[in-house]
């Protein structure tokens, strides 16, 4: 039951970058590295405003302001310099490594393990027991799974969904095609710095390289979720994100159950996405044999 | 008014691989004209029309509309006044969009793309009519992906929404080309039109003789980055297609093949 628990809860902090994930890899095309670095960006905000003090709720605008940072500066990168999409992603990632241990005022390590959280300060913490965290934690989801389907269907969504369909058709539209991707990349970092910040007080403390293989998470759970539900006209993509996500998490805890150390922990998070990008290829490669 | 001067445009300057396609070209195109250009493969048309919408730079010289310079405008600025349909039926619509989300998109040309909703209600009962007129039935598929449709369909929607706007001038490059005849007839016709009732400045690039001379006001042809041909009104008239055969051909021979 408690495996059954920490999954969901996981899986739907992984479903918030995923989500993010998403709006970069499948709606813009664009790969962004930034996320391994806004990841623990929205961590570090998180820890450093927990340990001063302040509100654990007023952790996650912030974060989420933060990571939203984070992506405009990918954004101005690849569309004012014209760097190259994967290579603005990296330069943002290294910068914010840096950056990040600012934050922090140079720990690497920042526990925050006996200070009050958005968990231990939740309305319900007692009615629900050990059920709070994964509660907590899905309704924060939610709202960012409800909120990016409302965004989607607005006019601003609606150019957004344009720019990565086909971006002749929005500079047609007498509108700047590099604007709305940068759109794109703010909310995008926005939503994993949220998660970021979710995570980082769920386990209770900051880790400078909390972030690695963050992009791997978000894709894997992306692909999962799209190539295998996403088929489904019935289930809204973002819907599939949130089943992806927990799918993977899932894989990753069986894993680790079957015996593997905690230190294979990206060992596996890499493999499982090898696994899963072969297999859906191999589903692409059938249903083009039909 | 249109005014290109003087223009030059060379492709990969300085490589084996120089293309000088343009040298001091001028050419005027008069508001409310319908210029149809023909001309064969690599003769610069997609060229020109490219170095109007900015979405290519040129080397030297001045393109004006309305006796303003715009040389400085990046491409999707100029795109307010201009309306453009590519060859490709793919590039005017979004694949993965619904037809009435994309409807919504051109719906929205000029206006700010905000936190509004993204298809107004009220304005689908005009979309649908809009649609009707094409007799493609698209009108009654409203929730259906645009990748899922024909080229021709989706040809069509392109010419729909480019022109769904208020703008000043179209531009179409060999729109009818990937289309099976008779579709390509009912897009030209729709083409024509739109042009009419919206008093578009409007230049055409087609590969159909047939389309230069039925359609439009004035009828140009390119070789190799020159207008060696231009003509309007009663000349254009009384032109049929084997005045331009015999031009074609004699450049032909001109090139040694
Ligand atoms: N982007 C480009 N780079 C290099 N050469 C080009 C490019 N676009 C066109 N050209 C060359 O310029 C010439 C004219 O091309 P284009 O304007 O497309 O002709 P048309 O539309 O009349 O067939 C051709 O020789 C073509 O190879
Ligand atoms: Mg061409």
């Amino acid at each position: 039951m408690a495996l059954v628990l920490s999954v969901l809860e996981q899986g739907f902090i992984y479903t918030i970058l995923a989500l993010g994930v998403y709006i970069t890899y499948k709606i813009l095309d664009f790969p962004d590295l930034t996320v391994d670095s806004s990841f623990p960006l929205g961590a570090a905000v998180c820890a450093v405003m927990i340990k001063a003090g302040i509100n654990p709720y007023i952790t996650l605008p912030v974060s989420f302001a933060a990571g939203g940072i984070a992506g405009l500066a990918t954004g101005l990168i690849h569309v004012k310099f014209k760097v190259r999409d994967l290579l603005s992603g990296i330069i943002t990632m290294t910068i914010l490594y840096s950056i990040n241990l600012h934050i922090t005022g140079s720990q690497a390590n920042m526990p925050i393990f006996s200070d009050d959280n958005i968990f231990t300060l939740s309305p319900f913490a007692d009615k629900l027991g050990k059920y709070n965290k994964v509660a907590v934690i899905f309704i924060i989801m939610l709202i960012c799974k409800i909120l990016m389907d409302l965004y989607l269907k607005t006019k601003s969504g609606y150019l957004l969904r344009a720019v990565g369909d086909n971006d002749t058709v929005v500079t047609v539209l007498a509108k700047d095609k590099g604007i709305v991707k940068i759109i794109g990349l703010v909310i995008a970092n926005a939503l994993v710095a949220l998660a970021g910040c979710v995570m980082c007080q769920d386990q209770r403390f900051f880790e400078i390289s909390m972030g690695t293989g963050t992009i791997v998470i978000g894709l894997a759970s992306v692909i999962i979720g799209t190539n295998v539900f996403g088929k489904l006209s019935f289930i809204k993509t973002t819907t599939s994100v949130i089943i992806g996500s927990v799918i993977y998490k899932a894989c990753v805890a069986i894993a680790i159950w079957m015996g593997l150390a905690a230190i294979d922990m990206k060992l596996i998070t890499g493999a499982l996405f090898l696994v899963i990008l072969v297999l859906s290829n191999f589903r692409k490669a059938g249903v083009d044999n039909d | 008014m249109i005014k290109l001067a003087h223009i030059d445009k060379t492709y990969n300057p300085n490589t084996v691989n120089e293309t000088k396609l343009f040298t001091d070209f001028n050419l005027e195109v008069k508001d409310n004209e319908f210029v149809s250009i023909i001309g064969s493969n690599g003769s610069g048309k997609t060229t020109l029309l490219n170095m109007i919408c900015g979405s290519i730079p040129i080397d030297n010289g001045e393109i004006l509309i309305n006796g303003e310079s715009i040389n400085k405008l990046s491409e999707f600025r100029r795109y307010k006044r201009i309306g453009r349909v590519y060859q490709n039926p793919a590039m005017g619509t979004c694949a993965n969009m619904t037809i009435l989300e994309n409807m919504s998109l051109a719906d929205n040309k000029g206006k700010i793309f905000d936190l509004k909703w993204g298809t107004n209600k009220k304005r689908i009962k005009f979309y649908k009519e809009q649609l009707a007129q094409l007799n493609l039935g698209l009108e009654d598929k409203l929730g259906v992906k645009v990748g899922l449709l024909s080229g021709g369909q989706r040809q069509a929607m392109a010419l729909l929404m480019s022109t769904m706007t208020p703008i000043d001038i179209l531009i179409l490059d060999e729109h009818t080309a990937a289309l099976d005849p008779k579709t390509a007839e009912i897009i030209m016709a729709l083409t024509d039109k739109i042009v009419r009732e919206k008093n578009l400045t409007t230049i055409m690039v087609t590969h159909n003789l047939m389309y230069a001379l039925e359609y439009g006001s004035r009828l140009i042809m390119m070789h190799e980055g020159n207008a060696i041909m231009d003509i309007e009104g009663d000349e254009k008239r009384s032109v049929v297609v084997d005045d331009i055969l015999d031009i074609f051909n004699r450049i032909s021979i001109e090139r040694g093949n």
